[in-house]
């Protein structure tokens, strides 16, 4: 069994047309941002994306939404992102907004074989319009689907050759849950090692999730946001 | 002090009111909640959760070690507190939608007297998404909005209806602005602090809803 690819290229070659992919991050951390650019040239379209973010102006999933490749995204919250919002305000993009914990919770019951759940989130509001809606213990909550891809693309820190995954502060976020509920599962890494030089009780994601595996080149990360204090003498 | 100190430094002072019982696990909604952070009330052991999957946010890091693995809800970059803890997305709305978050602070673009609130867009003009609101505003224990009183053109905020989508229905608590504090309760608005000088009459005007003095 290899898992291993040497680039994302030859791991995203047969990504096709109309494909339903999760993308791993949250803003640009963690996000696979390799795998989008292999799948930006590989050039497939007709694209669902399901994402918690849409990149922003310059970075992230902007490229395959300059590039029209993508036909519809589920996210929770897409500010920062003008292309986005043009295309979806032009109606030349679908958009699905999901609450980010219903989001997370979809993906998650994907992943684990769960295709519903009743959540309190987003009773009363233009989210819960067209769902069933039913009360448990006197408080009403709203039946969500969940959501498997066809592919999916998270960012680690590290991974064995294996497939298992450790992720980076707060670099996780949606990439676990994403790895559990791709059909095709597959991972960057920053650093590629062999099994057993990762501690077993440190495993993030287990190897069962992942199909494929390669380690970045560049290693490019953005930060969108930077905050930072004066040091004081 | 303008609008937003007099809103923000009020704001704190609510985290006075957490304990033991209650637990010290609060979520700061992006925008003018992020700046209570900077407020917290001396020997209050407030433990910030972040939605992106961290418990126990600490101050922005010193210049040079900012890290891109390593930010808030708000895409800024932090540092860790002592004791920090990282998680994925599930988890962490766990904790949100599971009523673990003993507190919540929100920013809002329009707050019923039924403690409706509308937060995450204008219809036709603005559509950022509602990210984490709802499910904070479902799950978290007390859901505390804070905003100017009335809209930058002078229109109600604070109204009989919401007119823009709800994040959620009747899920307010109390709501603070530079004018005053106001809780939602069975009767309606009711007053429970005046700020920076007003008056119940002015107060009154810059409000839709009757309160309760």
């Amino acid at each position: 069994m290899n898992k291993v690819y040497p680039d994302a290229a030859s791991a995203l070659t047969d990504v096709p047309h109309g494909a339903t992919v999760l993308v791993g991050g949250f803003g640009l951390c963690g996000i696979p941002e390799e795998a989008i650019f292999a799948l930006h040239d590989l050039g497939a379209r007709h694209l669902t994306i399901v994402s918690n973010n849409a990149g922003t102006t310059e970075h992230g999933l902007v490229h395959l939404l300059k590039n029209a490749q993508v036909k519809k995204m589920v996210s929770s919250y897409v500010g920062e992102n003008e292309v986005f919002e043009r295309q979806m305000l032009s109606g030349e993009l679908e958009v699905e907004l999901t609450p980010q914990g219903t989001l997370a919770e979809r993906i998650r019951a994907g992943g684990a074989g769960i295709p519903a759940f009743f959540t309190a989130t987003g009773v009363g509001t233009l989210v819960a319009e067209g769902k069933e809606v039913r009360e448990f213990d006197g408080r009403p909550y709203v039946l969500e689907r969940g959501i498997v891809g066809d592919f999916a693309l998270v960012h680690a820190w590290k991974g064995d050759t294996d497939g298992n995954l450790i992720y980076r502060k707060t670099a996780r976020n949606f990439n676990p849950m994403m790895a559990m509920a791709g059909r095709i599962t597959i991972a960057e890494v920053e650093h590629l090692v062999q099994p057993g030089e990762l501690e077993p009780d440190g495993i993030h994601t287990p190897a069962i999730f992942v199909q494929r595996i390669f380690q970045c080149r560049a290693n490019t990360k953005h930060v969108e946001r930077r905050t930072v204090r004066k040091r004081t003498p | 002090m303008n609008a937003r100190e007099i809103i923000v430094r009020r704001a704190a002072q609510e985290l006075l009111t957490l304990n033991d019982q209650s637990g010290y696990y609060v979520n700061l909604g992006i925008g003018i909640p992020t700046m209570i952070a900077n407020h917290v009330p001396a020997g209050i052991p407030v433990v910030l959760q972040s939605e992106n999957g961290m418990l126990g946010i600490g101050p922005y890091p010193y210049e040079g070690e900012e890290d891109p693995d390593l930010i808030n809800a708000g895409k800024e970059t932090v540092s860790e507190a002592a004791g920090t803890s990282y998680f994925d997305s599930a988890l962490s709305f766990a904790m949100i939608r599971g009523g673990h978050v003993a507190m919540t602070f929100l920013g809002g673009l329009q707050v019923s007297a039924h403690g409706d609130l509308a937060n995450w867009m204008v219809p036709g003009k603005m559509v950022k998404g509602m990210g984490g609101a709802m499910d904070l505003v479902a799950g978290a224990r007390r859901v505390i909005v804070i905003m100017e009183h009335r809209a930058k053109d002078g229109a109600y905020k604070i109204l009989n209806r919401c007119s823009l989508p709800l994040t959620g229905a009747r899920v307010v608590h109390r709501i603070i602005t530079e004018m005053c504090v106001l809780d939602v309760t069975q009767e309606g608005l009711r007053a429970v602090e005046l700020l920076n000088g007003e008056t119940p009459a002015t107060v009154q005007a810059a409000t839709e809803p009757k309160v309760i003095f």
